[in-house]
C-alpha cells in the first residue's frame, strides 16, 4: 500500500495523534477542559484546533495547494501568537506531525518507491511550517501595528501635542 | 528567549505535558505582554496613595515597606470585618469547578490560574492560613499557605488579569463573585505601592482635572465645538449645547472617552444631537466642564478612591443646582452608580426625582443615586413615538450588539439597548445566547486593564467576545459592533483589527443620531463618519 493510500486510510488516527499532540501543549487542566467542551462559543481555542487539523491534514494528503488553508492554519496560529507560548513552542505542532506520520506508517507494505514518497511528504510539511512562519510573524506584526496605532488614535496626545491638557507635574 | 528546540523535542509524539504537580508549585513568571507598568509615583503621590515609587514589575526587588505583611495582615483583618462578602467568598467555596471554564481570561490563555476559582485560590490560600483552623494546622494539606513575596507577586499578576467582570459569578451555586475578590485584592496591592500606571494616571488626572485625560475646560469645550463643525457639515443645523449653566434641570456626564477618542466621539455627536432635538420638546440640560469624567477608574484601585471621585459629579450637580442627572454610555460608570454610590456619598437629597421633561415618566428606579442611564432614557422617549426615525439611514450597516459587562450583569439592563437598536436599524443580528446577555462575555480590558503594554494578555481577554463576533460576521455578514461602554469603543476596534477585520465599533447613539430626521435639516447624505448613507454615494455633498 503506497504511503498516500495509508494516509488516507489512517487519516482519523493521525489526526486525532497530531491533535493531542497540539493539545498537549496546554497544561493538563486546560487539556481537559478543551478536550470536553464542544460549544465553540464556550470553547474557542478548542473547537478552532478541532476543525482546523483536520482542515490543514486533507490539504496535505489531498496535495492541495497550501493557499486553500491558509485560514485554517491562520485561526490556529493567532491564537498561539498571543498565548504563552515561545516562539518555536508555538508551531512546534508542524514538525510533530512529521513523526506522528512516520510511526503510524506501515513501512513493512511500501514498496521501494517509498523514499521518495516520503521525502516529498516531508518537503510538504517545511512548506506548511514555512507558511506557519510567515503567518506567525504576521500575527506579532499585527500586534504591534495595534499598539502603535492605539497610541496614536488616542487623540488625547494630540490635545498635548496642542498644549490642551495638563499632567500631573514630574 | 529560550533554546532551540532539539530534535527530540520536534519528534516527541505523544507530548506529555508537566503535570501540574498543583499549583502551588508552579511559581509565577511575570512575562512581558501580559502585565501592566507600574504606576509612576508623581500620580500616586497627587491623591496619597500609600508607598510611591518608581518600580517595575520586572525586577526581583519590588522595593515592599518592611513591614508590609503586617499592612496586608491588617488590611485583610480589617476587610474580613467590614465586608461579609468578603468572609463569605473567603469560606463557602467548595472548589466544585463550576465557574473554572466561564472566565474569558482562561478560555483565551489556557493558563489554569486564570480560572476563576483558582485565583480566588491564590488569595484564600492566605486567607485559610490566617484564619481558619484547618488552615492553621494542616497548612498545605488544607490548600493554605503563607504569603511571602512570590506569592504576593503571584497575588498582583493574576489580580491584574481579571476585568472584574463577574461573569464567573453567574455560574457559581453560591454567587460567589470572583470580581469582589480581585477588587479587594487589588486594594491590598495598592496598600503596599502596588499600582498599575494605566489606572493611576487617570485616577490623579480625573481627582485633579476631572477627567482620566486631563483634559482642562477649555479643551473639552473646544472639542464640543468641533463637533457642532461636524454635525452642521452632516445636518446643515448648528446644535447649540449649554454647558456649565446653573440652574439647567439637568446635568449630563459622560466618559471623557466619548469627548476624545474615535469612535467614542460619533457617540458623543450622538448626545448633541439628541439634546438639540429635544430642546424644543422642553429638554434643559447642561454639559460640564468639570464633571467631564462618567468613569471611574478608582474604582480599579479602592473602594476609597471610587468614593472620592464619584463624589465629584455629585458636587458638581450640587453646584449647578441641577434636579437630576443623565448620564452617558459608559460600563463601569454605571456598576459603580448602581451598586455602590447609594452607600458612597448617597442620598443625594439635594436632587429630585428623576422625571422625563418629555414623557413624564418617571425614573423611579434611579431614584436612589438621581442618575439615569441615556439608553433608557431614550428607549423611553421612543416608546412614547416622541423621536421621528429614518431607519433605513443605517442600511448599510449590518448591526450585533455586545452587551457591556457592567450593564447587563451590575444593572440587567438588557432589553432597552435593543429596544432602541431595533427602532434605528433594520439589521440587527444577535450573537449566540450563551455569549450575550447576562452571560456576555467581556471585551477583555476592563478594570483599567485597556494598557498598550498588556496587549496579549487583552486579546487572548478578548477571544471569546471576537469570536461570537466572527460567527456573525461570517453567517451574515455583521459589519458593526455597537455597544453601550466607552472601554469598549476604546478597546473592541483593536480586538476586531486582530481576530475579525472588517467589523467596526460604535456606540448606540451614534446610530440614534443617523437616524434621528430633524426639522429643517439639509438632505442627508452623509452619516456621522462623514461616509455615504445608502443610496446616497452619487450625491454632491453641498
Ligand atoms: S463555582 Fe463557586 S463554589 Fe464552585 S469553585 Fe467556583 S467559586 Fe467555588
Ligand atoms: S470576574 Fe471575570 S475576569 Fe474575573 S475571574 Fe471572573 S470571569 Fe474572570
Amino acid at each position: 500500500m503506497s504511503i498516500k493510500q495509508q494516509l488516507i486510510e489512517k487519516k482519523d488516527l493521525i489526526i486525532k495523534t497530531w491533535r493531542s499532540a497540539l493539545l498537549g501543549s496546554y497544561p493538563e487542566a486546560t487539556q481537559r477542559f478543551l478536550i470536553r467542551e464542544k460549544d465553540q462559543f464556550a470553547n474557542p481555542v478548542g473547537q478552532s484546533i478541532h476543525k482546523n487539523i483536520s482542515g490543514i491534514y486533507h490539504a496535505l494528503i489531498e496535495d492541495e495547494d497550501f493557499d486553500t488553508v491558509s485560514s485554517n492554519l491562520e485561526e490556529i496560529i493567532k491564537i498561539r501568537a498571543v498565548q504563552d507560548f515561545i516562539p518555536s513552542d508555538a508551531l512546534l505542532f508542524i514538525f510533530q506531525l512529521k513523526s506522528i506520520i512516520r510511526s503510524s506508517l506501515d513501512f513493512k507494505s511500501i514498496g521501494n518507491s517509498s523514499v521518495n514518497e516520503l521525502n516529498s511528504l516531508d518537503v510538504r510539511i517545511d512548506e506548511l511550517a514555512l507558511k506557519a512562519f510567515d503567518i506567525y510573524s504576521m500575527c506579532r506584526q499585527k500586534l504591534y501595528e495595534i499598539r502603535v496605532n492605539e497610541v496614536q488614535n488616542q487623540v488625547g496626545s494630540l490635545l498635548k501635542r496642542a498644549n490642551l491638557t495638563v499632567e500631573i507635574p514630574d | 528567549m529560550a533554546d532551540t528546540p532539539k530534535p527530540e523535542k520536534t519528534a516527541r509524539i505523544n507530548h506529555i505535558p508537566p503535570l501540574m504537580k498543583g499549583w502551588m508549585d508552579t511559581p509565577v513568571e511575570i512575562k512581558p505582554g501580559i502585565y501592566c507598568y507600574g504606576a509612576k509615583p508623581k500620580n500616586t503621590k497627587a491623591v496619597g496613595m500609600p508607598y510611591p515609587k518608581e518600580w517595575n514589575p520586572t525586577d526581583d526587588d519590588w522595593q515592599l515597606p518592611e513591614n508590609w505583611k503586617d499592612i496586608i495582615d491588617e488590611g485583610l483583618r480589617d476587610r474580613r470585618d467590614k465586608y461579609r462578602s468578603m468572609k463569605l467568598f473567603m469560606d463557602i467555596c467548595v472548589r466544585c469547578g463550576a465557574c473554572a471554564d466561564k472566565c474569558h481570561f482562561f478560555i483565551g490563555s489556557g493558563d489554569p490560574k486564570n480560572m476563576p476559582v483558582l485565583r480566588a485560590e491564590l488569595f484564600r490560600s492566605v486567607y485559610r492560613k490566617k484564619f481558619t483552623l484547618g488552615g492553621k494546622i494542616f497548612g498545605k494539606f488544607a490548600g493554605a499557605r503563607d504569603l511571602d513575596e512570590d506569592v504576593l507577586k503571584e497575588w498582583w499578576y493574576y489580580l491584574y488579569q481579571c476585568t472584574e467582570c463577574r461573569r464567573c459569578s453567574i455560574f457559581c451555586p453560591y454567587g460567589i463573585d470572583t470580581a469582589e475578590v480581585t477588587i479587594l485584592g487589588r486594594e491590598l496591592t495598592n496598600l503596599v505601592g502596588l499600582n498599575i500606571d494605566w489606572i493611576a494616571g487617570p485616577v490623579a488626572n480625573c481627582n485633579r482635572t476631572g477627567n482620566h485625560l486631563g483634559i482642562q475646560p477649555h479643551a473639552y469645550i473646544d472639542m464640543l465645538d468641533f463637533f457642532v463643525d461636524e454635525i452642521e457639515d452632516i445636518t446643515g443645523l448648528r446644535m447649540e449645547p449649554d454647558i456649565n449653566r446653573k440652574g439647567a434641570e439637568i446635568l449630563f456626564v459622560t466618559p471623557s472617552g466619548d469627548v476624545f477618542a474615535d469612535p467614542g466621539t460619533f457617540t458623543a455627536m450622538g448626545y448633541l444631537m439628541l439634546f438639540h432635538y429635544l430642546k424644543s420638546l422642553g429638554l434643559d440640560i447642561t454639559w460640564s466642564t468639570y464633571a467631564s469624567e462618567g468613569g471611574n477608574f478608582g474604582f480599579f484601585t479602592s473602594h476609597e478612591m471610587a468614593k472620592r471621585l464619584n463624589a465629584k459629579m455629585y458636587s458638581e450637580a450640587e453646584r449647578l443646582g441641577v434636579k437630576w442627572i443623565l448620564g452617558g454610555e459608559c460600563g463601569h460608570m454605571w456598576r459603580v452608580i448602581n451598586q455602590y454610590m447609594d452607600t458612597f456619598n448617597g442620598p443625594p437629597d439635594f436632587m429630585e426625582e428623576p422625571v422625563s421633561p418629555i414623557t413624564g415618566t418617571k425614573f423611579k428606579n434611579a431614584n436612589a443615586t438621581k442618575l439615569v442611564h441615556i439608553v433608557e432614557f431614550t428607549a423611553d422617549l421612543m416608546k412614547h413615538n416622541k423621536l421621528k426615525l429614518d431607519k433605513s439611514r443605517n442600511d448599510h450597516l449590518k448591526v450585533t450588539f455586545h452587551d457591556s459587562c457592567n450593564t447587563a450583569r451590575a444593572m440587567g439592563f438588557l432589553e432597552e439597548p435593543r429596544y432602541v437598536l431595533n427602532n434605528v436599524c433594520n439589521n440587527f443580528y444577535e450573537m449566540p445566547p450563551n455569549t450575550i446577555r447576562e452571560q456576555t462575555f467581556c471585551c477583555g480590558s476592563g478594570s483599567g486593564l485597556n494598557a498598550g503594554e498588556n496587549m496579549e494578555v487583552r486579546m487572548r481577554g478578548g477571544l471569546p467576545r471576537a469570536n461570537a463576533v466572527k460567527y456573525v460576521h461570517e453567517k451574515f455578514g455583521v459589519n458593526m459592533l455597537s455597544c453601550i461602554c466607552a472601554i469598549d469603543r476604546a478597546v473592541l476596534p483593536n480586538s476586531m483589527d486582530y481576530w475579525v477585520p472588517g467589523v467596526d465599533v460604535c456606540g448606540l447613539h451614534e446610530l440614534v443620531a443617523n437616524a434621528l430626521v430633524f426639522e429643517g435639516e439639509k438632505k442627508r447624505t452623509l452619516d456621522l463618519r462623514a461616509e455615504y448613507l445608502p443610496g446616497m454615494e452619487d450625491e454632491e455633498d453641498v
